[in-house]
């Protein structure tokens, strides 16, 4: 090993420090930072390439494709009801939502519709995926901004929705409770004075993110007026669920169209925000999921008795067809177009899914921030891998 | 029909509106809109000629207010020569159909692009579809129209090797770049089926004696 003296160290300092002034002077040449795809920041796989001049972003693009699992061609030699065991992996974390519109869709072709306990029943597992999922988000808004302590506390009280999901279907993140005229099995003893102590809990929790980060002087610096989303660049894009409210538009899937679902059942509230920046994103969401908590309540409250699984034939055959089902998923706007050809299995589905809009939108809206600002733009226009790649 | 249902006070309603805005479509199009149809209740379906593609969509947005993107893809409409993969592969491989027939609104090709835009204010979609060429694959690309189209292209194309003229940038999303094939046509195979057959078909033969039919349709691993 040879010896730098301090001579020549200082030397090459200097020459260095020339080049970085010429440098300035003849535009620097730029940089590319690789993020991911395992980066502990991304959520999973997803893997940024950004072009940098000094820190800030002079074009990014997401390359995806980590996790893509081809559930479009699998669909297409499976039967309707084994398909609901692959939409449950689209979004993991929410996944009895990605059950719901697939189910519908095949309801909507055969034209049977499930009995009132079992929409009631759907759409309180349904908000239940959102405020379980949602939770994580808001717990991991944290950590990307290294604050440690609210994703512990996420971490914590999502565990009692999973359990409430566990109890009524017997799985805590792939339930496989949907099925095509109503569902699996009927609630068990006891979970709806669970759920009611479990919603208590939840709007505590989100009281407790409400007071930990959003009224935090670093949070808002670092997501006020940083990734603003323009209501025009975001509906060309596609963006959906509480990244579009959070841009001023006031559309919620569940509120603007009529399904068999019991959204309508009940009174609850659309929250949108109209900076469309991080921080909007983030307090929609956040709002969302409080507001997910008083309509489970208010489910309940109005739970009909009756059966929960409607008559249908022992092999289930879709008559010819095409449907188009999208619900308001926690993501996003989730929705099938489902084409039968009258078989036992899907002719061809396309699953629109929410991440996938949601994400093609960063080459646009990564222009220009700087290298920081990446962290809290991506974590606020919160993806799931699965969901963007299928 | 499920006697607890009561859709036939909602049906009237909707259609009314789908008929309406089918007027309102067809006068801002004009020979643009080859065939439509409505599907009561649900969604109105149209199917626009090759060349008046993107410009079809630029006028809907522009005057009928389809501003939201919702997605755009691909149907392959020849019947798989492969079936669903539930037959012995070693076994003599049995006739199948090879007619091609297309659905909702028509078709004169193998396969059509489709799409699907929403007004924002009134949350009334509606599906566009157009043949894709057979000979030449390729269709009038709407990055200029809708800027989230482009991703959804780009997975067309690779899937479907359907090329849209005028996109930016037509490279692959998921595979790699020296992929042969386009795993969503019908007409690619899907190996894991053709090595072995499908386990999972039992579980929908009828079972002697009936059966409790949950269980019979297993479980998530």
């Amino acid at each position: 090993m040879t010896m730098i003296s301090d001579r020549q160290q200082l030397a090459y300092i200097a020459s260095q420090a020339a080049d970085a002034r010429v440098n300035v002077e003849l535009e620097t040449e730029g940089m590319t930072l690789n993020i991911g795809p395992q980066h502990p920041a991304t959520h999973g796989t997803l893997r940024i390439i950004a072009r940098l001049d000094g820190e800030q972003v002079l074009w990014a693009e997401p390359s995806c494709g980590y996790m893509h699992r081809g559930y479009e061609k699998l669909t297409e030699v499976r039967t309707f009801p084994q398909v609901t065991a692959l939409v449950n992996r689209i979004d993991w974390l929410g996944s009895f939502a990605n059950e719901v519109p697939f189910i519908l869709a095949a309801e909507q072709l055969m034209e049977i519709e499930a009995p009132p306990r079992a929409q009631h029943i759907r759409t309180i597992l349904f908000e239940l995926s959102r405020i379980a999922n949602v939770s994580l988000f808001l717990g991991d808004l944290g950590v990307q901004l290294g604050a440690i302590t609210p994703v512990f506390f996420a971490f914590r009280d999502r565990e009692y929705v999973l359990n409430l999901i566990e109890g009524a279907t017997g799985g805590r993140f792939h339930p496989n409770f949907d099925r095509i005229g109503g569902l699996k099995d009927d609630l068990p003893a006891g979970w709806i004075d669970e759920t009611r102590a479990v919603m208590k809990k939840m709007r505590k929790f989100c009281d407790e993110i409400e007071n930990l980060l959003f009224g935090n002087e670093i949070f808002e610096s670092r997501t006020r007026g940083i990734g603003v989303i323009p209501r025009d660049v975001a509906l060309q894009y596609g963006m959906s669920g509480a990244n579009l409210r959070a841009s001023g538009v006031d559309w919620d899937l569940r509120r603007d169209q009529s399904l068999p679902m019991a959204w309508d059942k009940v009174d609850w509230k659309v929250w949108t925000h109209n900076d469309g920046d991080s921080y909007a994103r983030c307090w929609v969401r956040l709002q969302e999921t409080r507001e997910s908590t008083y309509i489970v309540e208010r489910l309940l409250d109005t739970l009909p008795s009756g059966p929960v699984m409607t008559k249908v034939p022992r092999i289930i055959k879709v008559p010819e067809g095409e449907a188009w089902i999208s619900t308001e998923n926690p993501l996003g706007e989730m929705g099938y177009y489902v084409v039968s050809k009258g078989d036992l299995g899907p002719f061809r589905v396309k699953i629109r899914s929410a991440s996938f809009n949601n994400i093609s939108i960063v080459p646009w809206l990564l222009k220009g921030v700087y290298v920081p600002d990446i962290i809290t733009i991506l974590a606020s226009l919160y993806f799931i891998l699965g969901d963007i790649d299928r | 029909m499920n006697p607890l249902s009561s859709p036939a006070e909602a049906t009237p309603r909707q259609d009314q509106m789908r008929e309406q805005l089918l007027s309102d479509v067809t006068a801002c199009l004009g020979d643009a809109l080859v065939e439509s149809h409505i599907n009561v209740g649900n969604d109105l379906c149209v199917r626009i000629a090759t060349d008046a593609w993107a410009t079809s969509a630029a006028a809907l947005k522009a005057s009928l207010g389809f501003d939201y993107f919702c997605f755009l893809s691909a149907i392959d409409w020849m019947p798989s020569p492969f079936g669903k993969g539930e037959e012995d592969p070693t076994a003599e491989r049995e006739e199948r159909s090879t007619e091609i027939k297309q659905g909702l609104a028509g078709g004169e090709t193998r396969m059509q692009v489709f799409a699907r835009l929403v007004n924002h204010r009134t949350h009334v979609g509606i599906t566009m579809k157009t043949d894709v060429p057979d000979a030449a694959p390729e269709v009038p690309s709407w990055v200029s129209v809708f800027a989230g189209a482009n991703w959804h292209e780009r997975e067309t194309h690779e899937m479907f090797g359907i090329s849209f003229s005028g996109h930016p940038d037509l490279r692959n999303m998921y595979l790699p770049t020296d992929f042969e094939g386009h795993p969503l046509r019908k007409d690619f195979p899907l190996l894991s089926r053709m090595v072995k057959p499908w386990p999972g078909i039992v579980d929908v033969e009828p079972l002697p004696g009936g059966g409790d039919e949950d269980e019979a349709e297993g479980s998530a691993p």
